[in-house]
């Protein structure tokens, strides 16, 4: 069977650029929202799920689901520190922190309205846990004074908290003495300081969570259950990386049914433009058409031909619109992650999946929108087309 | 009269291409509104507040409580005409999926500072006498199929455990805006279970709610509170009810900046598609243009014609759309059921829908009726579509 050549094909599309253009371009937005929502929710997931470590553990009271709402008390605390398979550090340390979560209002720099921020009491060892976190300007809080360290994206968004400023809450005064980059995970969002200053600051008698590293990253089922198994504690532990995933599900997975919902919407205005350009195609070009059935073209062959320029223009399309959204990766953004309540810093993120998804779907809306024109053209009678032109 | 027949008839000379356009309208202006809608309802809890209550809460943030004795001390402030508190409860009911505000409330009080819960005198006097009563909105109880009489578990997450209520009320909202989602209980039988459970945190409250004279003397009466409490172990922040609203929206701003966005988008889409319509039209109809022009009508007359039937496509499906969206968020409001506190299509909304399909019907014709205005008549005569 011959094939019309691409070339031919090509060449229409190039023959009315205003309309093609007008038809891409309208592909091209579709699929651009559809790219960055995809991107915005792996975004949320991947800074989410990079906050934790493989082989760290976390501990919270039993049913209480985010960090703010949980508590341990100094016995129970005791306890957990005391369990075995605990690693430790070169100088004999046990990798363990206990650490108080509390949330903070504070005016963001951009417009003084409040917001969340996550203030985290640890210990030096927090560093040693996290190996994410780096100090990027200035120097750890010392031991017992009133000093903090800020999250990137937190010395950058809020009032007070860039470095050698200092924020009043608590009825404190606390000297910022250092910006931390945790490599685009949730701990840009948080501002860390000595734990039992927090504790006596805002007068709390109980941590929130423990976070621990395992010696042994396959002890942990029996840890678990050896944790689960005694009365006296009342809590549950998770792998950290389990943990922070399932703080980012609530806002990705809004994010992705909104914007799954739009984009359905948006491709029939798309759908419906791409029917539209290739009716006319076909209308315009009806004497061609049957110029080529008398060559000795088959149906198949003017069916192909038709619905591959639709798909080229979906693809002219759905390139355009990818172009643009991989620029939404310079873009930083931060809202407030409403299983916690408190603010989350991330950016939007392509991968090549979402690349792939991105380009199947505007090929998707060229074929649904190119099939009935073309099979409209295949199916017309030799005699009529001459007859037309 | 003529030219209006005449426009109709160009309108749906091509029809498979004008209904398609249509339906693309039909799809964007109702997208369109959903999501104006969307964004109204995200602001829904301002709209629902009192101008003549004050929210007072712990400085450092919502999550830290205020104890118990700023009561006395709060109705002590000169302009304070009453005082009641509220604890926020968190709970799960059956599963996580199933959320919706509840609060531990001051019950007597608290219903009088809220005149807009309209609940009939048996029902109010049986939550104020069961202390593990609660009430609900109206919209709450339809969604769960509650009666009066129903017990309802709680699991906590804040409070642990697992609590038990009895339904003894459903209150209805006094107009549309009224917030009747809400599931509230004894704020007394909450501070005694965890009383129980340990001496410290019983008597604490999350927030005061403030009722004053004059909404005017809001500002001043928000400072006199404040500097009663300065330098105390909790310092606390009140801010006006609507101003405390206004600050949860404003924590999601980012989404709702996305959501305008795309509202934006869509009808700049189905500017693209209606644009493409109408150049295809102006292409085709080339030669009956010229022999307008040649017949003597003027460019201006071209131009009207162009605009005109764009126009009414753009009306038709726009309003099409309208009609459309009405069902469709009455549909969504029963989905997405009590996330949000209240979902109405606003009239303003409908304008903008009205406004938005005007914009596209003329942006779209402006680019072909620029280019048949200059036609030359002997070309154009040439021209074979």
């Amino acid at each position: 069977m011959k094939q019309i050549p691409l070339s031919y094909i090509a060449r229409n599309l190039w023959v009315r650029r205003v309309t093609t253009l007008l038809t891409a371009g309208g592909m091209a937005l579709v699929v651009f929202v559809f790219a960055t929502v995809l991107m915005m929710s792996e975004g949320i997931r991947a800074t989410l799920v990079a906050t934790g470590q493989v082989d760290n553990v976390l501990v919270l009271r039993k049913g209480a689901g985010a960090e703010i709402n949980s508590g341990i008390d100094r016995g129970q605390a005791a306890i957990i520190e005391s369990l075995p398979g605990i690693a430790t550090n070169g100088n004999g340390l046990r990798l363990l922190s206990k650490e108080p979560v509390v949330l903070n209002n504070l005016p963001k720099r951009s417009n003084g309205k409040p917001s969340n921020v996550t203030v985290r009491g640890t210990s030096a060892l927090a560093l040693e846990l996290r190996p994410q976190v780096q100090l990027k300007h200035g120097r750890m809080f010392r031991p017992g004074s009133s000093e903090i360290i800020a999250g990137q994206a937190i010395a950058s968004g809020f009032r007070g908290a860039g470095l050698g400023e200092t924020l009043h809450f608590a009825q404190r005064d606390w000297l910022v003495v250092g910006i931390f980059d945790s490599g685009k995970t949730g701990f840009d969002s948080e501002i860390w300081g000595d734990s039992e200053q927090m504790m006596a600051a805002f007068r709390r008698n109980a941590y929130s969570t423990i976070v621990f590293r395992l010696a042994d990253q396959s002890a942990f089922d029996r840890l678990k259950s050896a944790i689960e198994a005694d009365q006296r504690l009342q809590i549950e532990a998770k792998p950290e990386i389990q943990f922070y995933a399932e703080q980012s599900e609530a806002l990705a997975t809004f994010i992705r049914i909104l914007g799954l919902s739009l984009s359905v919407i948006f491709s029939i205005g798309a759908v419906v433009g791409a029917m539209i350009t290739m009716f006319a195609s076909v209308a315009q070009r009806v004497g061609e058409i049957g110029t080529l059935r008398a060559l000795g073209f088959r149906r198949t062959a003017v069916l192909l031909a038709f619905l591959l320029e639709s798909l080229l223009l979906s693809l002219v399309g759905g390139v355009i619109g990818l172009f643009a959204a991989s620029w939404m990766q310079t873009v930083d953004i931060s809202t407030t992650n409403f299983q916690t309540f408190s603010e989350l810093a991330f950016q939007f993120k392509l991968t090549p999946e979402i690349a792939l998804k991105t380009l199947l779907f505007s090929l998707f809306m060229g074929f649904v929108g190119g099939f009935i024109p073309s099979w409209q053209a295949a199916r017309m009678k030799i005699v009529d087309c001459l007859r037309a032109s | 009269m003529f030219i209006f027949r005449l426009l109709l008839k160009n309108a749906f000379r091509h029809k498979l291409r004008t209904l398609l356009t249509m339906l693309g309208l039909i799809v964007a202006i109702c997208a369109f509104g959903l999501l104006r809608t969307i964004i109204d309802a995200w602001y829904a809890g301002v709209d629902g507040t009192s101008s003549t209550r004050l929210i007072t809460r712990n400085a450092i943030s919502l999550t830290f409580p205020l104890p118990l004795n700023y009561a006395e001390r709060l109705k002590t402030v000169e302009g304070v005409t009453g005082i009641s508190w509220s604890n926020w409860f968190g709970g799960i009911y059956i599963t996580e999926r199933n959320f919706f505000p509840q609060f531990a409330v001051e019950p007597a009080s608290y219903l009088a500072l809220y005149p807009e819960y309209v609940l009939n005198e048996d029902e109010k006097k049986a939550f104020i006498l069961d202390r593990q009563g609660a009430i609900v909105g109206r919209k709450l109880a339809n969604q769960y199929g509650w009666k009066i009489g129903d017990q309802i578990p709680l699991r906590g997450t804040i409070f642990p455990g697992t609590w038990a209520f009895t339904l003894r009320g459903i209150w209805d909202g006094v107009d549309a805006k009224t917030d009747e989602s809400q599931f509230l209980f004894h704020w007394q039988f909450l501070a005694e279970s965890v009383r129980k459970r340990s001496a410290k945190g019983a008597d604490y409250v999350g927030v005061y709610v403030v009722r004053i004279n004059e909404p005017n003397n809001a500002p001043l009466i928000s400072e006199r509170i404040d500097a009663q409490f300065k330098n105390s172990l909790a310092e606390t922040l009140t801010e006006t009810e609507k101003a405390f609203q206004l600050g949860f929206v404003s924590m999601s701003e980012a989404i709702l900046v996305a959501i305008n966005a795309v509202s934006f988008v869509i009808v700049i889409i189905i500017m693209a598609v209606m644009a493409n319509t109408m150049t295809m039209t102006a292409r085709e109809r080339l030669a009956e243009y010229a022999t307008l022009k040649a017949l003597g009508f003027s460019p201006g007359f071209v131009v009207k014609l162009l605009f005109g039937e764009s126009l009414v496509i753009a009306l038709m499906g726009g309003g099409l759309g309208m009609l459309v969206t009405l069902p469709i968020a009455a549909a969504f409001a029963k989905a997405v059921g009590t996330l949000f506190p209240s979902f109405v299509v606003s009239e303003t909304t409908m304008a903008l829908q009205l406004l938005a399909s005007a914009i596209v019907g003329v942006v779209a014709a402006a680019w072909p009726a620029w280019k048949m205005s200059r036609i030359d008549i002997v070309n154009g005569l040439r021209h074979v579509a």
